[in-house]
């Protein structure tokens, strides 16, 4: 393959498969701790190749990740489900808006695992309509005091920190007096408490801030620009939802097929159809992927990934439900209804009842498929906007 | 594997883009059908046309066609436009895009190929680019034979236009069934009747599959009848045989079987392309038209339908480049090569003069090789091609891009139509030749429930068992 296109610089993929190799000779994982061995693949570079040199990567494109992933298979490597909104939301965001010491300090340990990241967005008067978040922060010296509820936090029970939008000014639209935080999960005054799901554990809390005190050094991006940068996080995330790479009649579809070649008689004519069209419907996916990964080689992310988050999700909730119905009375049991905080999805370790169930979040969390269609009709086509009340009003006159 | 364009894509693009903005505009396209057979003589007196009372920019009339003059030309009229053939044929020489260089043409692929068939259905310009520079050029490549190189030089000069004498809707899956038992060859006399060909009215060449083997006839020598089409732009037409005398071309059906596949494969851009202009007509319709005050397109269900098409689209362009991508791979042989599995069963009432090609109706259709499973008395031309594993790889890319495409192609036209209200109902806007091509075209080459039929097989994603 030769140098992939809309790269930066020629960094080609022999050249990563060359400097990953050359790494796997210096380093014998066998030898130490897994984390010395992940901070040192961190530091030759080697984490995520697009990343800037120093910051874990090479200044290379995208596309020549899946490479170096395919060399370091069989090594350490980090729970990626468990580091997903650092990995995917978190990283992003710092690269693009923190300060040199900002990225410094916090990308190592979120990519090594060190470090569990959480999302502070959603709050209970705000949801699609993020913006209209109420979380206070207030300026007292080097340091801002913060207040407010948060909820459906994923993983904020383990999390060694959050990002978090905060108002920081009532008086101007909405859209124009939010700031963007890291908030430490260990200050006093955050407490977290578990949201039964209908899978019967508890993934997201509901977090309460009462009193934080957060030093001026975890702002990220500058004060009342928090909009523009939550906007940068949820594209990222939109990404990492939708666009994360599958194999042909892999991710949720593989579920659905190994029963199915297993189970011959459970086949109906029917669920033949359905299961044909959801095949097809799932590789055209994988290829759009595949295209807006080659589109986005270079680039940040656009609001096509939004497409994308679409698709999976929808897919998702279809290939699992059929494969509740194709199971008949299988499908009428439940693997397991225990209350308990689980760190990340589980859909391959669990059973079809459980996928159904948490598939229908895909369709909610990370912006509804509603607000993405929204997105995708206005900043992709063109469309107006609905005509609205909320743009130039000061935030504290809006009706609630 | 990319799925974007290359720079040389975009260039033929903009090619082909400019020439049909100069020469097949929508209203020439319109006023090239109404000559078309079938269309009667006159507008009925008192007929009305919908367009003086049309909302935003009105398309443009066909000539003539509002003012109750008699628009037809009484002769049985091509539907073609004037000059766009040889322009698009010789000037940009999309004639020869998949002919090799030693024989005249450009010795390009199926990428080249597929973005031209883009732009053609962006179009829907009435063109016999995919019936002639695709689907017959590919049934001569491979042959093998002087005389299909012969005729492959004429093609790819744009001095001649052919015609693959099969019914449209060949799946590629089953193309026993398209001329198993329709055309008997004696003293290279031929003799029977193919139905629904499309380009047959236009070409000067016919291809026509008979006893195991392919001939080239004459179409002056032949009788075309063409038939009035549901498609207004690429209508079909019967040949009728009656003696007339073959040229042979090709001694087995093998390279019509991947003319077929290619055909398919290819299709799913101009599908991508027709979803594209209806996808971006409707787009600007709904910003401009105003009801109850605010432009249509600002309804949040009209929006949310949009954005629907939008991703239906994105996803039909990657599975139609990605067919291109695979079938261009796949590299073209000098003769196609005989299936690589096992020969089919010899079926009782196949007469041993017969090649085993020609296989009689009702036979058991030949199956597709499952990905990494042994072929069971079953043999397909993507197997044939290059070994098992990457042939299989070529038909699940042209048989994904097929079911998809084909039905999205459709139902961008019908939401255009919907979204465009009472105008969209009007003859003088072109949309309708744009549904009519998509809904053709969802049945030409196969249907898309041929397709996943063909993937249950390829992917093995198995049926209920019988019985
Ligand atoms: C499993 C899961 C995990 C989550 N994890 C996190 C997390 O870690 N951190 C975090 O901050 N948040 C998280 N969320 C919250 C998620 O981002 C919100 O639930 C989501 O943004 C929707 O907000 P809401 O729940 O308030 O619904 P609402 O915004 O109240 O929406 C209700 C309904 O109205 C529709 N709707 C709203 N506005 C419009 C509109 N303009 N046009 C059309 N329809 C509209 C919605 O689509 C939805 O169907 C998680 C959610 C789930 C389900």
């Amino acid at each position: 393959m030769a140098v992939v296109e809309g790269a930066g610089r020629t960094v080609d993929e022999a050249a990563v498969r060359a400097r990953a190799r050359d790494f796997l000779a210096a380093h014998d994982e066998a030898a130490g701790p897994p984390l010395d061995f992940l901070r040192a693949r961190f530091d030759a570079g080697l984490a995520w190749v697009h990343f800037p040199e120093g910051l874990g990567g090479l200044g290379a494109p995208r596309e020549l990740q899946a490479a170096v992933d395919e060399e370091f298979a069989g090594t350490p490597q980090t729970d990626t489900g468990r580091l997903a909104i650092g990995l995917g939301m978190a990283a992003p965001t710092i690269l693009a808006f923190g300060t040199p010491a900002q990225r410094q300090r916090f990308l190592r340990p979120l990519w090594t695992g060190e470090e569990v990241w959480c999302q502070l967005f959603s709050e209970p008067g705000a949801g699609s309509d993020l913006a209209t978040l109420a979380t206070r922060a207030v300026r007292d010296g080097d340091e801002w005091g913060v207040d407010g509820q948060k909820v459906w936090t994923s993983g904020a029970h383990f999390a060694r920190w959050g990002i978090l939008v905060a108002r920081t000014d009532p008086d101007v639209p909405k859209h124009r007096g939010l700031t963007y935080f890291v908030c430490d999960m260990r200050a006093p005054g955050v407490e977290v408490r578990p949201l039964r799901q209908i899978t019967g554990e508890a993934e997201f809390n509901e977090v309460f801030l009462t009193g934080v005190r957060l030093p001026d050094d975890l702002r990220i991006g500058e004060v009342g620009d928090g909009w523009r940068v939550a906007q940068a996080t949820l594209m990222s995330e939109r990404v990492a939802i939708g666009g994360t790479p599958i194999r042909r009649g892999g991710g949720m579809l593989g579920a659905v097929l190994a029963a199915w070649r297993e189970r011959p008689e459970l086949r109906t004519h029917d669920l033949h159809q359905r299961l044909l069209r959801l095949w097809v419907e799932a590789e055209v996916t994988r290829l759009a992927g595949v295209r807006l990964r080659q589109q986005l080689a270079a680039g940040a992310p656009g609001p096509e990934g939004s497409g994308m988050k679409i698709a999976f999700a929808r897919l998702n909730q279809e290939l699992s439900g059929l494969d509740v119905e194709l199971r008949r009375d299988e499908g009428l049991a439940y693997d397991d209804w225990t209350f308990r905080r689980s760190e990340s999805v589980d859909f391959f370790g669990r059973g079809p009842g459980y996928r159904y169930l948490r598939a229908k979040g895909n369709s909610i969390e990370g912006g509804t498929s509603e607000v993405l269609r929204n997105i995708i009709a206005e900043r992709v086509l063109g469309l107006p906007a609905e005509p609205r009340a909320d743009k130039d009003v000061p935030w504290k006159d809006l009706p609630r | 594997m990319t799925l974007l364009y290359s720079e040389v894509e975009e260039e033929l693009r903009s090619a082909v883009r400019d020439l049909l903005a100069d020469r097949c505009p929508p209203a020439a396209v319109l006023a090239a059908v109404v000559t078309g057979p079938g269309m009667g003589a006159a507008v009925p007196a008192g007929s009305v046309t919908g367009a003086a009372a049309a909302p935003g920019p009105g398309p443009a009339l066909a000539d003539g066609a509002g003012t109750g003059a008699v628009i037809a030309d009484g002769a049985a009229g091509s539907g073609t436009v004037g000059g766009l053939w040889p322009a698009l044929a010789r000037d940009i020489g999309a004639a020869g895009l998949l002919v090799p260089e030693q024989l005249g043409g450009a010795g390009a692929t199926a990428r080249e190929a597929a973005v031209v068939l883009e732009e053609l259905g962006r179009a829907v310009a009435p063109v016999p680019f995919l019936t002639s520079s695709v689907l017959a050029t590919r049934a001569l490549l491979g042959a093998g034979t002087d005389a299909a190189r012969e005729l492959l030089a004429a093609l790819a000069a744009g001095e001649t236009v052919a015609a693959l004498a099969v019914p449209f809707g060949t799946s590629p899956y089953a193309p026993e069934a398209a001329w198993a038992g329709r055309v008997t060859v004696a003293g290279g006399r031929l003799h029977g009747r193919v139905p629904a060909v499309a380009g047959a009215a236009t070409a000067e060449v016919l291809l026509v599959p008979a006893g195991g083997a392919l001939y080239a006839v004459q179409a002056a020598d032949a009788e075309v009848e063409p038939a009035v089409s549901l498609d207004l732009t690429r209508p079909v037409a019967a040949v009728v045989l009656s003696g007339a005398p073959g040229r042979s071309v090709g001694p087995n059906l093998r390279p019509v079987r991947a003319a077929l596949e290619l055909g398919a494969g290819l299709l799913a851009s101009e599908q991508l392309g027709l979803a594209e202009w209806c996808l971006a007509t409707t787009v600007a319709y709904v910003k401009e038209r105003r009801q109850f005050a605010r432009p249509v397109g600002s309804f949040q269900a009209l929006k949310h339908r949009l954005a629907d098409l939008w991703l239906a689209v994105a996803q039909a362009r990657a599975a139609a480049r990605n067919a291109a991508d695979a079938l261009a791979r796949a590299a073209m042989p000098e003769t196609d090569p005989p299936p690589a599995a096992p020969a089919e069963p010899v079926s009782a009432g196949v007469t041993p003069a017969e090649p085993p090609d020609a296989v009689p109706p009702g036979a058991v259709p030949v199956t597709v090789v499952p990905v990494g499973t042994a072929s069971a008395g079953g043999a397909s031309v993507q197997a044939a091609r290059a070994g098992a594993g990457a042939g299989a790889e070529v038909a699940i890319a042209v048989a994904v891009a097929q079911a998809w495409c084909g039905e999205v192609a459709v139902t961008v036209a019908e939401e255009c139509l919907q979204l465009h209200g009472g105008i969209g109902m009007t003859w003088e806007h072109p949309l309708h030749l744009y549904l009519k091509r998509a809904k053709a075209d969802q049945i030409a080459l196969g249907t898309p429930g041929d397709h996943r039929a063909a993937l249950a097989r390829l992917a093995d994603v198995p049926g209920p068992p019988a019985g």
